[in-house]
Order: structure tokens, then C-alpha cells, then sequence
């Protein structure tokens, strides 16, 4: 399967060129990036690793990009996510967040049943990967 | 002197029938106070009738006027209570409609109730017989009065935070056909367009519990789906569960079970009432659901301009009420809607201030004092070949809904989910890039078709739909006018 978290999940994967467009696009908004990375990609998992503070104070999207370069060296098999904060008044919250890196195999997750009175179902997604623990996971 | 002013009171309070304008109705000198509220009437005045005497008569019945005088006004600080005209103006390019400008003490409403700010300003007036017709064209409520609102219980931020779902507008599809699927069939088509790409997918407006699918039946096998479409894609998926029912107490039994089957949104027709849309509000605020909007009924009082309400009025009345979602229109889809206006409603609904803007329809400044925002719905006779004209228009915080043009696609419907998905990120990501998409969006669309045989066909099939007919909402303005 494929995880279509993201802006840009349907698309084919992005390019390096494709990523640092989109990064040009936030920082030109002003936003500052941030890099996260995860081997637990729960669709409620608020909290991905963070790949550092995002960067308030780089401009320009090479600088980015050579630290998208290097999540990517150093967690080549987990999902790599760019999250863009905008910290103006009336948002202060996220503005774009697309996936630049995902494991080569996805298994995907289990829907899990449980059944109550009358008809009701209690459902819980649970991660296949995540039966293993942290960092041996894909 | 004071025996002058005690004689012109004594004439004032004469038993008898006078003007509403020399009763104090008319008041062209009054500056409006930053705490009024502010209503902009279009009055068509029956022939003969004074538009200043009529615009007075439409003050004084939406406050404290009756026919005639009544001596127990003395009792009162009725000059404070008397909403006063101050402004009349002919509406451009008419001979027969005037705009006329009221203002209100806010003391004439209660806090935080929609009915009673409604009762007054839409109330008896309507069918006051010296006007051929009346239509409420705009409203400015004051800071003071917006802050007794507690407004969207979720707003478009937290909802986004919630879905995980950022840069790029929400995809939707209302389940078709929208009558006769039994409960199982019914989840069917929830899972294909949520497994296919879809973020929600929507009960129609009169989905309720009918004999081919009580709601309880209709609820299990959404939330089914739902979960399913969950699990498979590992993105948060939503269905705007229709909790409309005949009486208060069956819809919120209908959300708490929407609630204990963990739903994240649920959703009501405007046909029940402002009343009944603040108590679900204020019931989402409580158990953390979204509170979609479905514009029932609002064809009938908002489409024709001289009579009735404009849906801007309608917008910013459900954004102090408590609405998460609300349908605003599409401009390009099947449905009325002049872009401009459009735009304007979108506006009200979205911005934390909206400026004045004759442009599109917008009479007054309006600080929405941090309220949330309101995310719209553009819903009806939309389809993926219009995405670049759908983005350009409507922007990013709207939920696009494709319910033909994801269920009618050729090849099935979780491929006319995709279609629609693959569009819009393929359009937000060349927008983002710089390119211009109002011009270059058909070749943007066919490019993306190429890795993407679903699109294709949606590009084969619909293209070149369109449903361009006259809008009969349109905004009269001259573009160098600006209000003083």
C-alpha cells in the first residue's frame, strides 16, 4: 500500500527539484520549515520525530535542502515529512505538509473490530510495522 | 424653553397616526456608534410611496414602532430604542430600489441569540404592506456583539490539525443516488470514494431515517466504511453523518451515537431553525465534532435580489451561530452563484477582518474579533476539468465536492476519487511552483492524466461541461462609488 498522507501523496514522488520548488513557495510566504521523520506513520500520530528545530532563519530553499538531504542519508527507510509553520495572527499553525521520503515497503496497517451491543463496532488502526520496536521497523 | 420642549412632546405623543420619519425614524445627521449594529436594506417602495418615509417605516418596524403613536413610549428611553435610518441612497441603475442604511442600539438584542437579533431585523417588516418588496443586503455587528457568539466549535485550523490534512482544499463526494440505497449499499459507495482518494464523504440534505434505510442502519455501515477507507490508505477519512431530525431531542440522540461510533463530524440542514443550529453548535463545541452545514432551503428567500435575505447575511449569521462547514457556492458548478458574490461570501465566512468591497458585496467593515473562521463548501455540478478555475476562485480552505463527478465516472468510483485527487495535488502543485494556472490549468490537468488513467477519462468524459447561465444575484454597484 501507500500511504496518502500529505499534500502530494498521489502524486508520482517528488523530485529534488519538485521538493525545492515547493520549499522556494513556503519561504517566499514567509513560513519557516521543518523537517520530521517517523517509522510510526499512524494517521493520529500527531508527534514525528523532528529532524530539528524548523528553520526560522534560513531563506533560501538550497539551505533547506541540504538538510531535506541529509534526513533523507541518515533515515533513508522511514517517512520524511517538510511541515511549513506560518506564524501569523489567525493561523500560527501548519500550511503545507507533504512526504519527501517513505520506506520501500509499506505493509500498511490492520483494521481492528471490536464488537459491542446491538450492531456497534469499536475499530482501531494499528500499524503492522509498529509490532516491531522503534528503529527496527522497515 | 423647557415649556417649548414639554409642548413638542405633547404634539409628538398626540394620539394619531404620523410619519415614521418625523417620529424619529430618519435621522440623517446620526453617526452610527462603533457598538450598533449596522443593517443595509434594499426597499422597492410602492409607487407613490416617499423611499425616505419607507426606509423610516422599515427602521421603526424592525424595532419599536407600530402604526400608530403610543403614549407609553414616554416611559421608556425610546430615542435610544428607535433604530434610525441615516442613510438613503437610489441603488444604481434603478429607478425604483433604493439602499437604505439602519442602525441598531445593542441594546435592542439579546446576547448570543440568533432568533432574537432575526425576530427584529427579518421580522414583521417583510410584510409591511407600503413596500413592494425588501431585501436585508448586508450587516455590520459590532465587536461587542460578535464576542457574546462562541462561533465555529472547531474552525478551519483545528479541523485541519485534526484531519492532518494541510495546503490543498478537502475533497468531498455526497452519496448518490442521494435517495433509495438501502444502509449496505449505501457504505459501499462511502468506502470506494474514500478508498479512491476522497478526505469526506456527506449525507445529502434530506437523508434522514426513511424506509429504506433507518438512520441507525445508515450510521453503522458508514462508520464501517469510514474505518475501512482508514485503514487501507493510513489518512483520516470523515463522513458528514446527517443528524437533521424532527425534533431536538432525536438529533442529539442521533450525534451521540455518531459520537460513540467515532465519527469526527456530523451534520444539519439550515431548514432546523437558528435555534436548533446553535444547540448542535454548542453540543459539537462539547464533544469535539465537526459541525457541517447544509444550505437547505436558503434558495427560497436568498436567489431573487429586490426581496428577501442575501447570503452574506445568511454567512455571517451562521459563522456567529457556530458552523464548522457551510455550502457557499461554486460559481462554475450547476448551481446559482455570480463570482463576485461568491467571493464575498467566501470572504465573510474566512477572513478574520473584512473590509469594505462593493465589488463583491461587501457594504461594511467587519471585525470578526478572532472568531473562527468558517471553511465553505462548494458543492454541485462540479467536475476535475475545472480544478485550475476551482482553485483560482474559491482558494485553499474549501471542501470541493464531487458527488456526480466521483460517482458518475466511467470507470467506478474509487477511480473518480482518484481522478479528483490527482487533479487538485497536480493543480496546487503547479500553482505553488509559480505557474499560472488560470491559463495554463487544461494542460496542467492533461499532463497529470498521463501517469494517471482515471483522470483521463474524467478529462474525456466531462471536460468540456459547463453550466454558464445568467446569475440572477448580481451586485449593483458603480466601481468609483466608496460609502462615506
Amino acid at each position: 500500500m501507500r500511504i496518502t498522507q500529505g499534500t502530494f501523496s498521489f502524486l508520482p514522488d517528488l523530485t529534488r527539484e519538485q521538493i525545492a520548488a515547493q520549499v522556494s513557495y513556503c519561504l517566499d510566504k514567509d513560513w519557516a520549515v521543518g523537517i520530521e521523520y517517523t517509522d510510526d506513520p499512524h494517521p493520529r500520530n500527531l508527534y514525528w520525530e523532528m529532524y530539528g528545530n524548523p528553520m526560522f532563519d534560513i531563506k533560501d530553499a538550497e539551505g533547506v535542502m541540504i538538510e531535506v538531504d541529509r534526513a533523507i542519508a541518515e533515515h533513508p527507510n522511514e517517512y520524511i515529512k517538510i511541515n511549513a509553520f506560518d506564524a501569523s495572527h489567525g493561523w500560527e499553525s501548519i500550511r503545507l505538509s507533504f512526504i519527501v521520503n517513505r520506506p520501500k515497503e509499506e505493509p500498511g496497517f490492520r483494521l481492528q473490530r471490536t464488537e459491542f451491543e446491538g450492531r456497534k463496532i469499536r475499530y482501531t488502526t494499528h500499524s503492522y510495522a509498529t509490532d516491531a520496536p522503534s528503529g527496527n521497523r522497515y | 424653553m423647557n415649556q417649548a420642549k414639554d409642548n413638542k412632546a405633547a404634539e409628538r405623543y398626540r394620539a394619531g397616526v404620523m410619519k415614521y420619519a418625523d417620529m424619529g425614524y430618519w435621522e440623517p445627521d446620526y453617526e452610527p456608534a462603533d457598538t450598533d449594529i449596522l443593517a443595509l436594506f434594499r426597499i422597492t417602495p410602492q409607487d407613490g410611496v416617499d423611499p425616505i418615509e419607507a426606509a423610516a417605516a422599515v427602521a421603526g418596524e424592525s424595532s419599536t414602532a407600530t402604526w400608530t403613536v403610543v403614549w407609553t413610549d414616554r416611559l421608556t428611553a425610546c430615542e435610544r430604542y428607535r433604530a434610525k435610518c441615516y442613510r438613503v441612497d437610489p441603488v444604481p441603475g434603478s429607478d425604483s430600489e433604493h439602499f437604505a442604511y439602519i442602525a441598531y442600539d445593542l441594546d435592542l438584542f439579546e446576547p448570543g441569540s440568533i432568533a432574537n437579533l432575526t425576530a427584529s431585523i427579518i421580522g414583521n417588516v417583510f410584510g409591511f404592506k407600503p413596500l413592494k418588496a425588501l431585501r436585508l443586503e448586508d450587516m455590520r455587528i459590532p465587536v461587542g456583539y460578535v464576542k457574546t457568539f462562541e462561533g465555529p466549535p472547531t474552525g478551519i485550523v483545528v479541523e485541519r490539525e485534526r484531519l492532518d490534512k494541510f495546503g490543498r482544499p478537502l475533497l468531498g463526494a455526497t452519496t448518490k443516488p442521494k435517495l433509495g440505497l438501502s444502509g449496505k449499499n449505501y457504505g459501499r459507495v462511502v468506502y470506494e470514494a474514500l478508498l479512491g482518494g476522497l478526505d469526506f464523504t456527506k449525507d445529502d440534505e434530506n437523508i434522514n431515517s426513511q424506509p429504506f434505510m433507518h438512520w441507525r442502519d445508515r450510521f453503522l455501515c458508514v462508520m464501517e466504511a469510514v474505518n475501512r477507507a482508514q485503514a487501507a490508505t493510513g489518512e483520516v477519512k470523515g463522513h458528514y453523518l446527517n443528524v437533521t431530525a424532527a425534533t431536538m431531542e432525536d438529533m442529539y440522540e442521533r450525534a451521540e451515537f455518531a459520537k460513540e461510533l467515532g465519527s469526527n463530524i456530523i451534520m444539519i440542514d439550515l431548514v432546523i431553525g437558528y435555534t436548533a443550529i446553535q444547540s448542535m453548535a454548542s453540543w459539537s463545541r462539547k464533544n469535539d465534532m465537526i459541525l457541517h452545514l447544509h444550505r437547505a432551503g436558503h434558495g427560497t428567500y436568498t436567489r431573487q435580489k429586490t426581496h428577501g435575505i442575501s447570503f452574506r447575511v445568511i454567512s455571517k449569521w451562521m459563522r456567529l451561530a457556530g458552523v464548522d462547514h457551510i455550502h457557499a457556492g461554486t460559481v462554475v458548478g450547476k448551481l446559482e452563484g455570480d463570482p463576485a458574490s461568491v467571493q464575498g461570501f467566501y470572504n465573510v465566512l474566512r477572513e478574520t477582518k473584512n473590509e469594505v468591497d462593493l465589488s463583491r458585496g461587501i457594504f461594511f467593515e467587519q471585525d470578526w474579533a478572532s472568531m473562527n473562521a468558517v471553511m465553505p463548501v462548494a458543492s454541485g455540478g462540479i467536475h476535475a476539468g475545472q480544478m485550475h478555475q476551482l482553485l483560482h476562485y474559491l482558494g485553499e480552505d474549501v471542501v470541493l465536492q464531487f458527488g456526480g463527478g466521483t460517482i458518475g465516472h466511467p470507470m467506478g468510483i474509487a477511480a473518480g476519487a482518484t481522478a479528483n485527487r490527482v487533479a487538485l495535488e497536480a493543480m496546487v502543485l503547479a500553482r505553488n511552483e509559480g505557474k499560472d494556472i488560470w491559463n495554463e490549468g487544461p494542460d496542467i490537468l492533461k499532463n497529470a492524466a498521463k501517469h494517471c488513467k482515471p483522470l483521463e477519462a474524467a478529462l474525456d468524459t466531462w471536460g468540456e461541461i459547463t453550466f454558464d447561465y445568467t446569475s440572477t444575484d448580481t451586485l449593483d454597484f458603480v466601481p468609483t462609488a466608496t460609502p462615506s
